[in-house]
């Protein structure tokens, strides 16, 4: 007897839940034999302005988790990918992608969760510095969040490409609202799960199917957002988007050139990339000496 | 007068009027063998010579099982499986490697609580402890390391760092599994392989380490824990296909250990005795900084390198500070380690507590003012109340040794030139403590102090990412944070 298998609705994921989009349009997503896979959510600018505010009241809760916490929770992010391999294989493969491709793009993603994983406590050590100012002052500069990231992920990567975004970014204390693969969005979604079941606090990253052209736009122009990350080559949206982004001084990073299964993809830059850098001054007493004599 | 009266009536009588359940920690979920014997290149083996020693519950002194004792042989063949063991292992990737550390770390974290119980047995240290400091931060450590071992290109750039080879480590008592997770983390994230032995009356969680880590899938060889006492020390030091020496313990091990390998291009770092001071200035908040000297010198019984076992009050808040620390001593737990309650545990054995007995006598004959807790303490085990002595003075012997018990010094200073004098007119250089409200205070302090860790407004604070380690007789080098990594690389 044969069973009919149950096909997943795919959602987006704002806030740690699970909605269609407001708007409740949809686009259909077809294999190679154009035949229907997935009717995925159209997001509008209204569910990108709701992924923000998720975003933006997760920020203070992330940014002031320990470093070894985030640590510990990409790590598990990893661990929970790790679990579902096989899953996102499957997924990649209807998506087009070959067996072997597949299967290097998901543990790749792996690897790159636990590499940043270990950088949550690490970069600081790297990225600050005490400044011998000439005055009698202790001055330290270390580097803070910027906040809330906007992220135009990839359009020629499911999964990769998506991870390769979002880690340095939360690694770094932010909180992101991400635009998925248009054309392989389904990783995206089924990821949100994952990130659902690792211990993330809610809002800390929020995922969005959709449309670059209809939303780069509203990602660049929201005056809530710090910060922009795009991933795609489209001259046009990058001009935009710069332009844009001078509304409230926001920081564009344009990764048009990244290859994503490099090892040049992944470093302590892209942390950097969202960060401010803060420095302290404060007084030191001059009184007693000893440093010669012991 | 009246009111000094008033407060004397309102004090309370723990005694009476503080009582507490008792709320052991279970250990039934704890397996332990009659025997264990050596790790050397992933299974356990038994030793040369055939001997064991036996390892005691220093609350009850029970026996808990025997242990094997290592001699020269035994420990050639660590090096040997530690040295094989390299060749694939520095050539793995740091990815790879990184890896294996991180389920090393997670192992740990998944058997915490049976790891905290074996150590509190072993080593006597209070439960409390055990569970929410040692075993938790020794996890951590592996974690943090483990993010380091593809990254080192980062740490330390254009030096193309690589790992040294077979690296020999020595711990001590007082921190056996904490101790052991600062060396081994380290060490394996940087691409060495290693031969450790514990110290001999704690090495029960380093064995427990060894099942973990061939739990693990690490390779064999990678570690090769050792143990036995000084002689097998001495043998993994003067072996001649070793490439580092890592030690921590005695001041007078250290220098021994320093001579022994002065023919040889062995690398070396010591982290070895303390004396610290603990200042408080007349402006610090005084309720929290009697705390921090009650945490400085009474965590884990006083033994920890790092205690703050000189405290020096400013003069014109000596009386209330003074007071106010006998008052807390009062209430402060001493017992059954396994109890949840307690705050100071077992002496780790009858030869330290001998010592702390002894320091306690010099201390009365050389006219230092003794104040103890009149707190009861078990009639079995070896127990130590936790003492003071006020009015001591800088040429005590009591001020100048490192006693590593629940005994504190008490001096009082009236200039902060006169206290950074005297603070730093020691051999020592570990670490130190500032209780002050100023902050510019505070680092005038660190600018002063010949110390390795300043804690300000806090004390005996551990972080991973932290370094941690001493200036002058206190030792070498650093271990902790990316500093921590240096000595296991060469750059």
């Amino acid at each position: 007897m044969s069973r009919l298998e149950i096909q997943k609705t795919y959602k987006i994921f704002i806030g740690g839940q699970f909605p269609r989009t407001e708007s409740g349009r949809y686009y259909p997503l077809k294999n190679k034999k154009n035949e229907v896979i997935a009717n995925m959510c159209l997001s509008s600018r209204k569910d990108f302005r709701n992924a923000v505010v998720a975003a933006r009241s997760a920020f203070g809760g992330w940014s002031e988790k320990s470093a070894f916490n985030r640590s510990q929770i990409l790590y598990r992010i990893a661990e929970m990918l790790e679990g579902r391999k096989e899953q996102f294989i499957a997924e990649l493969l209807l998506q087009g992608i070959s067996a072997a491709a597949a299967k290097e793009e998901v543990t790749l993603s792996i690897d790159r969760l636990v590499y940043y994983a270990g950088w949550c406590d690490k970069y600081q050590a790297l990225f600050s510095s005490v400044n011998p100012v000439a005055s009698s002052h202790f001055n330290f500069s270390v580097p803070e969040p910027t906040g809330v990231v906007a992220i135009i992920s990839s359009e020629e990567s499911s999964l990769l490409g998506l991870v390769t975004s979002i880690a340095p970014v939360i690694a770094g204390g932010n909180t992101c609202v991400v635009l998925a693969s248009e054309s392989k969005p389904l990783c995206a979604i089924t990821f949100s799960e994952v990130l659902n079941t690792s211990d993330l606090s809610a809002g800390v990253v929020n995922i969005l199917t959709g449309n670059s052209a209809e939303l780069h736009s509203h990602f660049s122009s929201h005056m809530d957002v710090n910060s922009l990350l795009y991933y795609r080559k489209n001259k046009n949206e990058i001009k935009t988007i710069k332009e844009n982004a001078a509304l409230n001084v926001k920081r564009v990073h344009i990764y048009d050139k990244i290859i994503l299964n490099s090892e040049k993809a992944q470093s302590p830059y892209f942390i950097f990339d969202n960060q401010e850098i803060k420095t302290t001054w404060h007084p030191v007493e001059n009184i007693g000496s000893s440093k010669g004599g012991y | 007068m009246s009111k000094k009266k008033e407060i004397t009536k309102a004090k309370l009588d723990f005694k009476t009027d503080w009582a507490y359940a008792s709320a052991p920690e279970d250990s039934g979920h704890i397996s332990l063998k009659k025997q264990y014997d050596l790790f050397i290149n992933g299974e356990f083996v038994k030793p040369n010579s055939k001997k064991y020693f036996a390892t005691y519950n220093p609350a009850t002194d029970q026996k808990i099982a025997e242990v094997a004792e290592a001699d020269e042989k035994d420990v050639d063949k660590a090096v040997k499986a530690a040295r094989k063991a390299f060749e694939k292992w520095s050539k793995l990737s740091g990815k790879e490697r990184g890896k294996y550390i991180f389920r090393i770390a997670r192992l740990m974290q998944e058997r915490a609580r049976e790891f905290a119980v074996i150590e509190t047995m072993d080593g006597g240290k209070s439960i409390r402890e055990s569970r929410d400091i040692d075993v938790p931060l020794a996890a951590n450590h592996f974690f943090y390391n483990a993010g380091w071992a593809d990254k080192l290109e980062y740490a330390f750039p254009n030096r193309n760092p690589k790992p040294l080879g077979v690296v020999g480590q020595i711990i001590p008592w007082n921190f056996p599994l904490l101790m052991a997770a600062w060396k081994i983390a380290p060490a394996l994230a940087a691409g060495n392989t290693v031969v450790l032995k514990p110290a001999e009356t704690t090495s029960l969680t380093a064995l427990k380490l060894a099942e973990l880590i061939r739990d693990s899938g690490l390779p064999n060889g990678v570690v090769n824990i050792v143990t036995g006492a000084g002689k097998t020390g001495a043998a993994i030091v003067n072996h001649p296909d070793i490439n580092k020496i890592a030690f921590t313990g005695s001041t007078d091990v250290g220098k021994l250990i320093q001579r022994s390998i002065s023919g040889t291009n062995k690398k070396l770092t010591l982290e070895l005795g303390g004396k610290a001071a603990n200042i408080i200035f007349a402006d610090a908040a005084i309720d929290q900084a009697v705390e921090g000297v009650v945490n400085g010198i009474f965590f884990n019984q006083g033994h920890v390198c790092c205690a703050g076992s000189r405290l020096f009050v400013q003069e014109s808040v000596a009386d209330i500070v003074i007071r106010k620390l006998k008052d807390r001593m009062e209430t402060l737990i001493v017992g059954d380690p396994m109890d949840k309650n307690t705050d100071i545990g077992a002496i780790n054995s009858k030869e330290q507590l001998l010592k702390i007995n002894e320091y306690i006598k010099i201390g009365k004959n050389e006219g230092a003012e003794i104040y103890q807790s009149s707190c009861a303490i078990p009639s079995k085990g070896n127990f130590c109340r936790p003492t003071l002595f006020l009015n001591a003075s800088q040429s005590h012997r009591i001020v100048q040794e490192e006693i590593f018990g629940p005994v504190l010094t008490v001096q009082t200073f009236r200039t902060i030139e006169e206290v950074i004098e005297k603070a730093n007119n020691i051999p020592y250089g570990l670490s130190a403590g500032v209780w002050t409200d100023k902050g510019s205070k505070i680092f005038n302090l660190t600018n002063k102090l010949r110390a390795g860790v300043v804690w300000a407004n806090t004390y005996n604070k551990f972080d991973p990412a932290s370094p941690f380690g001493g200036y002058k007789e206190s030792g070498f080098g650093r271990e902790g944070g990316l500093h921590g990594l240096m000595p296991y690389l060469n750059l």
